[in-house]
């Protein structure tokens, strides 16, 4: 067990190096987000009620870029590569080498809603979460949910070069249609009945409360139920389809 | 050390869907041996391999590699073999450098990075990302890390497929120094000339199944084992296959002094490992 949790962290600070030394990855998945902040934060700045809309939706953003985005991309381009394949011959216990790359994921998570919940305190007159551990509760589901929808997804993806059209088609829509819900007064009922099965409205409907309105997890409960099934959902197939090498070899 | 073999496959086969690529192939090779699996493309060669190194599960048959059955992945045993893949990738951000100290941190007595990459000619781009070293420089790379763990086995898959003629001669040199540290290589090739460089031993395969065996000199015991060549006096060359030379040419040299005549260009030759694979892998 030891062995296994030395040769996971050391996995961890190879990702951690990996990402940082590139600079795209570093942009999507870290920039993109706070630039949808501070441009809506630009935009919105006239109104406190937008503004309070805004912040938990980007959080929410933020993890579904962090884990879904970012897990889809690489484990596709280190499978088609031939990476993972090399990692697969190498004396590493596959629970170090997932535990490192969902220790990498988590990590750029947790960094992206610290800068959101300062960002908020700072420069959109929002307090420090008035939910701090319902806060913690929110991004862990999040972030296991959509990282198993993330690496799940990979196996549907064919080669690297369609990756951005596979993870974008996905991505956007669900990010769309979930701000529209979650932001109209009063949005068609059918265009609701999806966005609350889908798992990013339920995210960010509960990052709401813990960080802006202050209502607990416990009022949440049907969102929290929604989430943890897309996660058992990602998990099995996550688990099921995983391939270690690009199709042609198989 | 045992005197075990290093590995020990009998009756192998491996069917994908209807396509049978391995059908009932038996391996033996000592510890310390260079065993050559050479074959044309698509003859079930890379499957073979990748069924001893555990990345595919066996259909049928008994395989056991270092004593143990690499379908089970235990961490001992790949702490006991290194892999050179065919078309093994790497992160394009690291360096050779951080790739060696990283995968070397795996094994528990590991060689020494800087002598490692000493070893793989990679000393002077040790810093140097790998999406900026060329062909060449990457396949250095991954002899590098399957060798940094100082393993007892080492499979190679096509290990020069794509070197000029320099660099196949300088990753010659790198498996002859593996062999002479005591290490067993199992090696696939389309090349002939690699394997009858280094194998001790070669296997002929061809649609998943072995068709001969041997010492690449003594291969081809099917075939005649000299070919005796020479041209007429009237011009017409002339080629006879023989067991027996000393007989033949003592007829022929006779022949031609009694006649008071010469054999022009007379030679006397094995077949090549070359002839013996071209015949046994032709297409009826």
């Amino acid at each position: 067990m030891s062995e296994t949790l030395r040769l996971g962290w050391r996995q961890y600070r190879l990702e951690r190096r990996m990402f940082w030394r590139n600079p795209s990855a570093a942009f999507f998945n870290f920039l993109l987000p706070l630039l949808f902040l501070f441009a809506g934060g630009a935009i919105l700045s006239g109104s406190q009620h937008d503004l309070n809309k805004l912040l938990p939706a980007i959080a929410g953003m933020s993890v579904m870029s962090t884990t879904f985005t970012a897990l889809a991309y690489n484990i596709v381009y280190l499978r088609e590569r031939g990476v993972l394949k090399r990692i697969r011959g190498a004396p590493l216990p596959t629970g170090s080498y997932f535990g490192g790359v969902a220790a990498n994921a988590v990590t750029n998570t947790a960094l992206q809603i610290v800068l959101v919940v300062f960002a908020g305190r700072l420069f959109f007159g929002i307090g420090w979460p008035p939910e701090p551990l319902s806060l913690i509760v929110w991004v862990l589901v999040g972030v296991v949910a959509f990282a198993a929808l993330g690496v799940a997804f990979a196996h549907a993806i064919p080669n690297f070069e369609s990756t951005a059209a596979y993870v974008n088609a996905v991505f956007l829509p669900v990010l769309f249609l979930s701000f529209f819900v979650f932001d109209a007064s009063n949005p068609p009922a059918f265009l609701k009945t999806i966005a609350q099965a889908l798992p990013l409205l339920p995210l960010i409907e509960g990052l709401s409360g813990a960080m802006v309105t202050g209502s607990p997890i416990g009022k949440h409960l049907d969102g929290l139920a929604v989430l943890a099934l897309w996660a058992a959902i990602g998990i099995f197939l996550g688990v099921r389809g995983f391939s270690w090498e690009r199709a042609e070899s198989r | 050390m045992s005197d075990a073999p290093a590995i020990e496959v009998r009756g192998l086969s491996k069917r994908y869907g209807d396509y049978e690529a391995v059908r009932g192939i038996d391996i033996t090779v000592a510890r310390g041996e260079v065993f050559g699996l050479l074959g044309p493309n698509g003859a079930g060669k890379t499957t073979t391999v990748e069924i001893l190194e555990g990345y595919r599960a066996r259909t049928a048959g008994s395989v056991a590699v270092l004593g143990q059955d690499p379908a089970r992945r235990g961490l001992e045993l790949r702490r006991r073999i290194g892999i050179v893949l065919q078309s093994g990738g790497i992160y394009p951000h690291i360096t050779p450098r951080e790739a060696l100290e990283y995968w070397a941190g795996l094994y528990p007595r590991p060689r020494q990075v800087g002598e490692v990459l000493e070893l793989a000619g990679l000393s002077e781009q040790a810093d140097t990302r790998t999406r900026r070293l060329s062909g060449g420089q990457l396949r250095r790379l991954d002899f590098a890390i399957a060798l940094v763990g100082d393993p007892e086995l080492i499979f190679l898959d096509e290990p020069t497929t794509g070197f000029d003629p320099e660099a196949r001669r300088a990753a010659w040199d790198t498996i002859r120094s593996l062999r002479d540290l005591g290490k067993t290589i199992v090696l696939t090739t389309h090349y002939l000339e690699e394997a009858q460089e280094l194998a001790d031993r070669v296997a002929i395969v061809k649609d998943g199944r072995i068709l001969a065996d041997g010492p690449p000199r003594e291969l081809g015991a099917g075939a005649p084992h000299y070919r005796i060549a020479y041209r007429t006096p009237e011009g017409e060359a002339v080629q006879l296959d023989t067991d027996d030379p000393t007989t033949v040419l003592h007829e022929l040299t006779g022949e031609a002094l009694a006649r008071g005549g010469r054999l022009d260009e007379l030679s006397v030759a094995r077949p090549t490992l070359e002839e013996v694979y071209l015949e046994l892998t032709a297409d009826e």
